[in-house]
């Protein structure tokens, strides 16, 4: 029964949190700019709107146009079902459970690029090719920082390599799992979409990324979209959450709280980073990817050696 | 019984082409009867491995042969019929597809000596797997190598295919050399060419010469980078069911004489295990990223092959190190997904190759900056290069997926703290194995998103007409295939399982022990649940769409309002982004116009990436040593006593040494 509970706490909360964590981003960003911003619940009212709206579809697509958005959507729920919140456990683990979750994200984006090549838009296109262009050099940076986590835990599973097996880990092998945190966090930004690597309020669609990809979507398909990046942000957000903050105090009333708490540290983080940096030039954003992969690899090496 | 069986479809599907040969040049009748005739040696094939693996009855055939050192032994066994069941799969699929795709009242210059090599190939191949006698081995491995040339020169009218099958003729018996002088290596050791593991302990001279051998000859074969230099234009012009058997099974060849020869040999040093890996590495890396520069949708294909056999080989690395460091779960996970990724490589690259045939079959173009809005005139043929494609990529739920879950499970098992410690340069392949797949998404994208999607930048492919259903029917069996593996991994781990027992016999029954180190019953509960979740998101979205609220507009081109096909992104821009990143390697050369006068006049702009190591390496040192070679013409008088001189005076000269 306290499993059946606690999983369903995971399942509600995961489903429902994510649209908030854009709305605390908007709202530090707005901060920042001493603007009052939009309300923190923008983003839910933008889902029940866009689910009521009609749709327009172009005659150049097939059905993949519509399959993307969809894929899109499932593969970001099933990753949440995959990466544990509190005292380490999800709904979903088993060994090897952290290949799926980076397959699943990749079945996500293939179909997500390929519904944007539906529309034989040129701007389109070209979001779909950066997405898929920098997600290559996102990969091998995240699974480096896996095999630190791996190496530490001597897991193959996410709720044995995140969480409370790791706290003891911070005081012997600190400087690893830094460079792992920084290394994600910058993994969680470009595969968010996120400042420097994306602006999702740029006016002008050629600098886009993930928003130029999505163009031509609209109504209840564009609500499964928005969702879904809100669910893929959610699942680095918890990623980088339990790496950061393994403790927990064992009391689920007060881990849950505590996580959910954290989770807002981090879209506040977020926030400050979109407000106080500029976003890269596009051919810069490459290396700064590298960068990420080196500082993952570094941590590797800190403890080989 | 199975070894019978299997001998007997070898002969039918290696005559098959005979009869044909009775026909004229426009008969139907012929093409029928061969068609039959193979598909009915394939099916017996087929059956024989079925047999094998139900009874487990093997029962080795010897006969005497007259060549010195050679005897007719043949056996099946685990490991060999993991090997046989896609040389008959694909044979059986391709001969049917080739009913319509290459038919023999289009094509009647060559049609029937496509189909008697087709026939002839597939027997050989069996041979080489079934033969337990070094001298057989060879020889089926020569008769595989020919067939494989005139199938890649069919129509050796063109220039193109001429130069193609040249290169490969070279490559291909550069291999034989190799593998000459590693069986006369093999039999100075153990005393007889029969294929035995070597009781004896070699030097470690010897061993390491063996080992570069065996790396060199069946990489060569295999298309391990940098020995791959004739695999992608062979795979390129050939037609595309013969493609699809040479890069889904021929190319296998290699991968399966590295694997029986290190399964001959004691237990290798650690050193061997290291190379195989980094070569695998390599070559999944490099060989996917001229796959992403390429403009040629078969071209592209043959580049993710060898990044295909770099995934196998990196699992093997990874066995082999295991079995130098006496780490059990290595072996299983390395060779166990080696071995699965053989069939699931040999499955969705078939069934991509026989969707681009389809294409060009319907097209008349491998260019893929020519096709385009495909998906909507080919409705099929799109769906099965989006279920190939999907599964070389490794994505779940298919069955590309599952080989490299295992042999991600190996190399994070690597970093573990068992006997042997941690061998943390192998984990280091995990992140390579990682930037494969993320480069793999990217090139499969552009290829799908190019031909299948947007709309036709080309006349004739907005003619594109659907292809017949006996295409169709070959590729929707391998399409099955790349589900029922993806879905149901348990059913065979028992058979890999076996191979590996036959690999490292000292494991005891390797099936349960794969089947407790990898959870594949989660496989298949997540691919059932993503399948089952996906039809719900789709039925979700569909009850959402207002169903009056429904608009049809054209793509909004940024307030343009006259878009033209043009205008959409081609693969080269695609990819342009990528290519860059490679440039180190891939060393494209482009041409662009320089925007100098004011007013701009036409101007134009090229980008290829040739391959590299043919053009920068190989060819110049070819080239020099054709100077070298040149010395030695005075030799060549050509007149025959000369040569009857010649083979004399060896003759005595080697009885004279011998005594």
């Amino acid at each position: 029964m306290d499993t059946f509970l606690h999983n369903a706490i995971h399942i509600a909360l995961a489903l429902t949190l994510p649209p908030l964590l854009l709305g605390v981003i908007a709202k530090t960003k707005a901060l920042f700019a001493g603007r009052v911003g939009p309300p923190l619940l923008q983003a839910y009212y933008d889902l029940i709107k866009l689910v009521q709206k009609g749709s327009v579809f172009s005659p150049t697509t097939t059905w993949v146009f519509r399959a993307g958005p969809v894929v899109g959507l499932v593969t970001a729920a099933m990753a949440v079902l995959l990466i544990p919140l509190t005292n380490s456990s999800a709904p979903i683990s088993f060994t090897g459970d952290l290949i799926l979750l980076a397959y699943l994200l990749g079945l996500g984006r293939f179909f997500t690029a390929s519904a944007a090549l539906d529309t034989g838009s040129a701007f389109e296109g070209m979001g779909a090719a950066r997405e898929v262009t920098f997600a290559c050099l996102a990969e091998p940076a995240f699974f480096l920082g896996l095999l630190v986590l791996a190496k530490l835990s001597g897991s193959l599973q996410l709720a044995g390599m995140l969480g409370g097996a790791l706290a003891p880990h911070w005081l012997t092998e600190g400087a690893s799992l830094a460079l792992v945190l920084l290394s994600w966090f910058v993994v969680l930004l470009v595969e968010n979409a996120r400042i420097p690597f994306d602006d999702p309020n740029t006016h002008l669609e050629l600098t886009m990324i993930h928003e130029v990809m999505v163009l031509d979507h609209s109504g209840p398909a564009l609500g499964m979209i928005l969702y879904g990046a809100a669910l893929k942000l959610f699942v680095f957000g918890a990623l980088i959450v339990r790496l950061a903050f393994p403790l927990t105090t064992g009391a689920p009333w007060l881990d849950w709280p505590l996580f959910v708490a954290e989770m807002l540290a981090v879209a506040a983080l977020i926030g400050v980073v979109e407000s106080t940096m500029a976003r890269l030039r596009l051919t810069h954003v490459p290396v700064l990817l590298v960068a990420a992969c080196l500082l993952s690899a570094f941590g590797i090496i800190l403890l080989v050696r | 019984m199975s070894e019978a069986l299997i001998l007997l479809g070898i002969v039918i599907a290696g005559a098959s082409g005979f009869p044909g040969l009775l026909f004229g040049k426009w008969s139907i009748t012929g093409q029928r009867i061969t068609t039959l005739l193979a598909v009915l040696g394939a099916a017996l094939g087929l059956g024989g491995i079925a047999v094998f693996w139900t009874t487990g009855d093997s029962q080795p055939i010897a006969l005497p042969w007259s060549i010195p050192g050679a005897e007719f032994r043949v056996a099946v066994d685990g490991l060999g019929a993991i090997f046989l069941t896609p040389i008959f799969l694909i044979s059986l699929l391709g001969n049917v597809y080739g009913l319509d795709y290459w038919k023999q009242t289009r094509h009647p210059q060559n049609g029937r000596k496509l189909r008697l090599f087709y026939g002839v190939l597939t027997a050989a191949m069996a041979l080489v797997v079934m033969a337990r006698n070094g001298i057989l081995f060879l020889v089926g491995w020569e008769i595989m190598a020919l067939a494989a040339f005139f199938l890649v020169t069919t129509e050796d009218d063109e220039e193109e295919v001429r130069t193609a099958g040249w290169i490969y003729l070279v490559a291909t018996h550069l291999a034989t050399l190799c593998l000459f002088a590693l069986f006369a290596l093999m039999r100075a050791v153990s005393g007889s060419f029969t294929l035995v593991p070597l009781q004896r302990e070699l030097a470690p001279g010897t061993a390491t010469a063996v080992f570069i051998l065996a790396l060199a000859g069946f990489g060569l074969k295999a298309g391990i980078m940098p020995l791959h230099v004739w695999l992608p234009s062979a795979h390129a012009i050939a037609p595309s069911h013969v493609s699809a058997i040479m890069s889904g099974v021929i190319i296998k060849m290699g991968i399966y004489g590295l694997v029986r020869i290190t399964s001959l040999l004691p237990d290798p040093p650690a050193a061997w295990g290291g190379v195989v890996l980094g070569l695998g590495a390599v070559s999944g890396v490099l060989g996917v990223a001229f796959a992403i520069g390429q403009h040629d949708l078969k071209r592209l294909l043959a580049y993710h092959s060898i990044e295909n056999i770099g995934i196998i080989v990196m699992g093997l690395g990874l066995a082999l190190l295991g079995r130098s460091l006496g780490r059990a779960d290595w072996i299983i996970l390395g060779l166990g997904g080696a071995l699965l990724h053989v069939w699931n490589h040999a499955v969705f690259k078939a069934l991509l190759f026989l969707s681009a045939g389809s294409v060009i079959h319907a097209v008349h173009t491998r260019a893929i900056d020519h096709l385009g809005g495909l998906a909507k005139a080919m409705p099929w043929t799109s769906l099965s290069f989006l279920i190939g494609a999907v599964a070389i990529c490794g994505l779940p739920p298919l069955n590309g997926f599952v080989s490299e879950f295992l042999i991600y499970l190996g190399l994070f098992g690597t970093l573990g703290d068992g006997p042997g410690g941690s061998v943390a340069g192998a984990a280091l392949a995990a992140p390579a194995l990682a930037l494969i797949g993320g480069l793999a998404l990217a090139c499969f994208v552009k290829a799908y998103g190019a031909v299948f999607l947007g709309t036709a930048r080309s006349e004739s492919a907005q003619n594109a007409r659907e292809v017949p259903p006996s295409m169709l029917a070959s590729m929707s069996v391998l399409a099955a295939c790349c589900f029922l593996i993806g879905l149901a991994p348990l059913l065979v781990v028992p058979l890999l399982g076996r191979g590996i027992s036959d690999w490292a016999p000292n494991l005891g029954d390797a099936g349960p022990r794969l089947a407790v180190l990898a959870p594949l019953a989660w496989v298949t509960t997540m691919g059932l649940a993503l399948i089952g979740a996906l039809l719900l998101g789709g039925a979700l979205l569909w009850l959402m769409l207002p169903k009056v609220l429904l608009v049809q507009r054209p793509t909004w081109g940024c307030a343009y309002a006259a878009p033209t096909p043009r205008m959409q992104y081609t693969s080269s821009s695609f990819a342009q982004q990528l290519v860059g990143l490679f440039a180190w390697a891939l060393r494209p050369r482009t041409q662009q116009p320089r925007t100098l006068p004011l007013f701009p006049q036409k101007a134009s702009f090229h980008s290829v990436a040739p391959d590299t190591v043919l053009d920068d390496a190989v060819l110049p040192l070819f080239r020099i040593s054709a100077w070298v070679i040149s010395k030695f013409r005075v030799f060549q008088r050509g007149s025959i006593q000369m040569y009857l001189l010649y083979m004399f005076v060896a003759l005595i000269a080697l009885l004279l040494w011998r005594r």
